[in-house]
């Protein structure tokens, strides 16, 4: 028996990276896929699922620093690195984020 | 209630002259004639329990009172005269009552004497009335002691001197505090510190002169009363003990008194309050037996078989009672004697417990109040620093006695003890105090560990445990990880209990507890004197030159940017990333992603205008809630992130700050101009106070309230600020209060004497607080931290000279403060502020309701 990874990646240009502010996130939709993007003051792109795994919460309006997004919700924080959660709680997504040509490049899956 | 209202019958009819009623007509009523002497609550109460048992079929009653007024609440004289109550509300039977339950009233008739043999009352005006029955309700008066000057020459009392027992004497005492100033009070028992106390409400100086060694010498041991006594005097009385008054100077008119001691105390007015004595003249001038009162027996008859007497007059098994509960169960023994409802009724004495508040003081007591055997067993908690002293007796297992004072949480349990006899725990503190009140004081280790500890987050003893055992082992790290006390933060101290009982003692000394903020290793002041000495002007400046490493730290920017804004002022640069989304877009963001919209509406004053534009607004923008919050203004919630600026315009209305650690709303009372209790301008001074302090940042929020009087409707008792007129111009000003999710009474800062004071005054203790209290210390934690007496020093006598640093300061945030909805409406601080950050596709996690 083998194992075969059937997963299909899809890149999306979601928008400028000016469209987020230093510091911020924003939200929008790669190819039907809800995403926050966050650019970090250090110039560094993230990108997770939009919504807080806790309860909803649109983590695009949450703060950040360079290891972590804090939900505006009920301060649940999520790792950049791999998405969980130093709250021990369910962690959240994370997609690969680059920029092209001043675009923004959400990779999904 | 002036002078002009007093001769003003209370609960009189507006046209009536006396009734007459049935006992004209006589022989034809074939009923019995009863006759009360007295109508104050003992006499009142007879007629009214007599009449609950139909005894109006069998008596004609008539009520002879010397004072020409219905019954009214003796008790709450003390509250008229604190202008906390209006003369109208203590009315408990009107001369309308009388007549509607056909009783007839003789008010402002004085009983001389009673013909036993006739059986037949003589009245001073020269009638006389027969009667079948009769009881003497005469109750007390005043006692004056022995003073030289106290009289004129005509032996009436000195001009200026007053007792306190009836509704003139309390008018007369209230007209003479408009005009009078200086105050000395005789007795230091619950009548004349009640005095004392309403009298300083009314702007007066007060000092009190008592006999005794301690105030309240019949109700508290010595302990108990020097505690009372610091409670008084920090309210800014004085208090004289072990002294007499021997001497009144005057000889026109009270200006001055002098003590045994020979001292001399300046005073205008004088009140006696000095004990009371029973009114037995009627029953002496009548041949009936008289001791220190009138004797009664178990029925509460005299040695005239047809006379009973009742209330504080009466004598029975050689006690006086002074208090009105004994008077309740006489006036039921006697109304089921005289109407043949319970020929066998007795009264057996009674137990006195009461329950008072003196001088804003609570005080409860019962039976002894120290132990009086070998055997007793004896139980004190004496916190003089809270003014708090509980004690109890217990003899033979049974509650013999009990007195607490300054927290009478007790005093329900307490009184059943020891009405009823109900067994008492075996550990006897917990008569005192509530061990079992809150899970935190059951003793962290009998906790189960199913049980949950934080209710905002949901999280239980065993996950706290599992924490520390998992190698984490300082308060913050287990409250990291878990999120334990990070909801409301009421169980912060119980989990900390739980980490250190968990962790067995071996807690980590957590260094960021003294931190301002967790990713900056400083403490407040020293951050404050850094940002300032480095001119820090940014939240990422703080972190380039503060950080470890110059890291930035999510969790610390909502607070840099609250304490960068408070020092600069609007030299401050704003950096929207280091802001709490709220701070953000000026809205309280919503469990699902909305947000709420509140705007300001001064001391909750609004106008048909205001609120016309927020319906349209509510209809144009479909709000899904519009509401009516707690701090008296409308919410509008559920708007979407997108809608804000616009919204915003077309209200044209600043934001009422609802989402910010910030002055939130200053919440009023309807105040003098339209309540009939109202002692000053409670509104206008609360829209100043808001207009003053709009949107001021601070470490945690702030609620404000003034209210018109003591009764308190806008709750500014318990306000991070709380103003309370109290009459004269002048104003309480209550700091450190809060009810959410700690409820804890202001402390009273000052009483100041204009509304510009308070303003003054107001600004100065924000500003302090603002500069000293850790990011999220709301005023009730900051106050009893730094200290009451500390906060007064710096405050009220500038003992740091930084008063005026104080002024400048909150001048200078006053000066930056612009309306954020007028400001970020039209120009975005950054590019898609106000985008949506909502789910943009259906996602089945989202909770809807
Ligand atoms: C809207 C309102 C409830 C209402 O429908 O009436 C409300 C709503 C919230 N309160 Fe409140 N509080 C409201 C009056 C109060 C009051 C009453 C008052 O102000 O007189 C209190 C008790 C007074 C006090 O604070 O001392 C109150 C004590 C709290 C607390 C407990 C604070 C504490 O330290 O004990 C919190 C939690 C916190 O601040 O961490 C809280 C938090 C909240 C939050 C902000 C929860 C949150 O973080 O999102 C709620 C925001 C809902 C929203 O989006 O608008 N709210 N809250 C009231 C808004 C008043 C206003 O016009 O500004
Ligand atoms: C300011 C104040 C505060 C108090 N606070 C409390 C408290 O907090 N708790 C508590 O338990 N008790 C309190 N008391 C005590 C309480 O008011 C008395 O225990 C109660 O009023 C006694 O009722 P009584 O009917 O015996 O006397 P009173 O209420 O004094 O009534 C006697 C009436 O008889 C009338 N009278 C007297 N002689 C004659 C006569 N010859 N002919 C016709 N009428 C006559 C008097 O004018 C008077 O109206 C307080 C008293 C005062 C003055
Ligand atoms: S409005 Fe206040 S009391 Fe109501 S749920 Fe929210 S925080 Fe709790
Ligand atoms: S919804 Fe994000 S922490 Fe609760």
């Amino acid at each position: 028996m083998s194992l075969t990874a059937t997963s299909t990646t899809a890149a999306h240009v979601v928008g400028r990276v000016e469209d987020v502010p230093l510091g911020e996130g924003r939200a929008f939709v790669a190819g039907g896929t809800p995403v926050a993007v966050f650019r970090l003051r250090d110039g560094s792109l993230h990108a997770t699922q939009a919504a807080c795994p806790h309860a909803g919460g649109p983590l695009a309006d949450g703060q950040t620093d360079v290891n972590v997004l804090v939900c505006p919700l009920h301060l649940y924080t999520y790792r950049w690195t791999d998405g969980s959660s130093p709250s021990g709680v369910t962690g959240v997504r994370v997609y690969p984020v680059h920029e092209r040509d001043g675009a923004l490049v959400v990779e999904v899956c | 209630m002036g002078p002009q209202t007093d001769d003003r019958v209370l609960g009189g009819r507006p046209f009536s002259t006396l009734h007459f009623g049935l006992d004209d007509v006589d022989g034809v009523d074939p009923r019995q004639r009863l006759v009360v002497v007295g109508n104050g609550m003992a006499g009142a109460r007879v007629v009214e329990e007599v009449l609950e048992r139909g005894g109006g079929e069998q008596f004609a009653i008539t009520v002879f009172g010397e004072e020409p007024h219905g019954n009214y609440n003796r008790i709450m004289l003390s509250h008229v005269l604190a202008g906390e109550e209006h003369e109208d509300d203590i009315v408990l039977n009107s001369h309308d009552w009388y007549a509607d339950n056909g009783v007839t009233l003789r008010a402002g008739v004085r009983i001389d004497r009673i013909d036993t043999h006739a059986k037949l009352v003589h009245a001073a005006d020269g009638t006389t009335a027969p009667y079948d029955q009769l009881v003497i309700a005469t109750g007390s008066r005043s006692f004056i002691p022995p003073m030289s000057g106290l009289h004129t020459h005509d032996e009436q009392l000195l001009p200026g001197v007053f007792g306190f027992r009836t509704i003139d004497d309390t008018r007369a005492m209230l007209a003479a505090a408009a005009t009078h100033r200086r105050a000395v009070v005789v007795g230091g028992g619950l009548l004349g510190l009640e005095a004392a106390r309403a009298l300083q409400g009314h702007g007066l100086h007060v000092e009190v002169v008592h006999a005794g060694t301690h105030l309240m010498n019949q109700q508290l041991d010595a302990d108990g009363g020097a505690i009372l006594r610091r409670s008084v005097e920090s309210l800014g009385i004085a208090v004289y003990l072990a002294t007499r008054t021997t001497e009144v100077v005057g000889p026109d008119r009270v200006r001055g008194v002098v003590l045994a001691d020979g001292r001399t105390i300046d005073a205008d007015l004088l009140v006696i309050a000095a004990g009371i004595r029973p009114v037995t003249e009627v029953a002496l001038m009548s041949g009936l037996e008289v001791e220190r009162g009138i004797v009664v027996d178990d029925q509460l008859r005299t040695d005239d078989p047809d006379v009973y007497a009742v209330g504080e007059c009466a004598q029975h098994r050689g006690e006086l009672y002074g208090l009105v509960a004994p008077v309740w169960e006489q006036a039921r023994v006697l109304a089921d004697l005289l109407t043949g409802t319970d020929p066998t009724a007795e009264y057996h004495g009674s137990r006195t417990a009461t329950k008072l508040k003196v001088a804003g003081v609570d005080v409860a007591t019962m039976g002894v109040n120290r132990p009086e055997r070998d055997t007793d067993e004896f139980l004190v908690i004496s916190e003089p620093r809270r003014g708090v002293h509980l004690s109890v007796v217990i003899r033979d297992d049974q509650l013999i006695g009990a007195t607490l004072l300054g927290d009478t949480r007790k005093v329900a349990f307490l009184t059943q003890a020891f009405d009823r006899g109900t067994p008492l725990p075996e550990e006897r503190i917990r008569l005192l105090v509530d061990l079992s009140d809150g899970a935190e004081e059951v003793g962290v280790a009998e906790l189960p560990g199913e049980s949950q500890v934080c209710n905002c987050n949901g999280v239980s003893k065993q996950a706290i445990c599992d924490t520390v055992a998992g190698g984490c082992s300082s308060l913050s790290g287990v409250m990291d990880a878990t999120r334990a006390g990070k909801g409301c933060g009421s169980c912060k101290s119980l989990v900390k209990q739980i980490v250190e009982w968990a962790a067995d003692g071996d807690v980590l000394e957590d260094p960021t507890a003294s931190w301002y903020v967790p990713g900056i290793p400083l403490a407040k002041p020293a951050l404050t004197e850094a940002i300032r000495t480095q001119r820090l002007r940014s939240v990422s400046a703080v972190f380039a030159e503060l950080a470890p490493g110059g890291q930035e730290d999510a969790k610390s920017k909502m607070g840099l940017t609250s304490l960068l804004r408070m020092i600069w002022g609007s030299e401050f640069e704003q950096e929207n990333d280091a802001k709490f989304i709220n701070d953000r877009v000026h809205a309280n963001i919503q469990r699902d992603g909305t947000f709420s919209v509140v705007p300001q509406m001064k001391g909750g004053v609004t106008t048909p205008a205001q609120l016309r534009k927020i319906a349209d607004v509510a209809d144009k923008y479909e709000v899904p809630m519009v509401k009516v919050t707690g701090g008296q203004r409308i919410d509008l919630l559920g708007v979407r992130k997108e809608d804000l600026p616009a919204m915003w315009d077309d209200l044209g209305m600043p934001s009422g700050y609802a989402y910010g650690k910030s002055m939130r709303t200053v919440k009023t009372c309807v105040g003098s101009d339209f309540c009939r209790f109202g002692l000053d301008d409670s509104t206008q001074l609360g829209i100043d106070l808001e207009t003053r302090f709009q949107g001021i940042e601070s470490p945690a929020k702030i609620k404000m309230a003034v209210v018109g009087c003591p009764r308190n409707c806008a709750e500014a008792y318990v306000k991070d600020v709380g103003v309370v007129a109290v009459g004269s111009g002048k104003w309480e000003v209550y700091v450190g209060g809060a009810a959410g999710a700690t409820v804890r009474k202001g402390d009273l800062l000052a009483t100041v004497g204009s509304a510009a004071e308070v303003i003054e005054l107001t600004g100065r203790f924000l500003q302090y607080y603002r500069e000293n209290a850790n990011w999220l210390e709301r005023t009730y934690d900051f106050v009893p931290r730094v200290g009451l007496e500390k906060v007064k020093q710096v405050l009220l006598e500038d003992s740091e000279g930084i008063v005026l640093h104080l002024d400048e300061g909150i001048q200078r945030s006053i000066d930056a403060y612009t309306d954020p909805w007028g400001q970020d409406g039209r120009t975005p601080a950054t590019p898609g502020q106000f985008s949506t950050a909502l789910p943009l596709v259906e996602l089945p996690k989202v909770p809807v309701r």
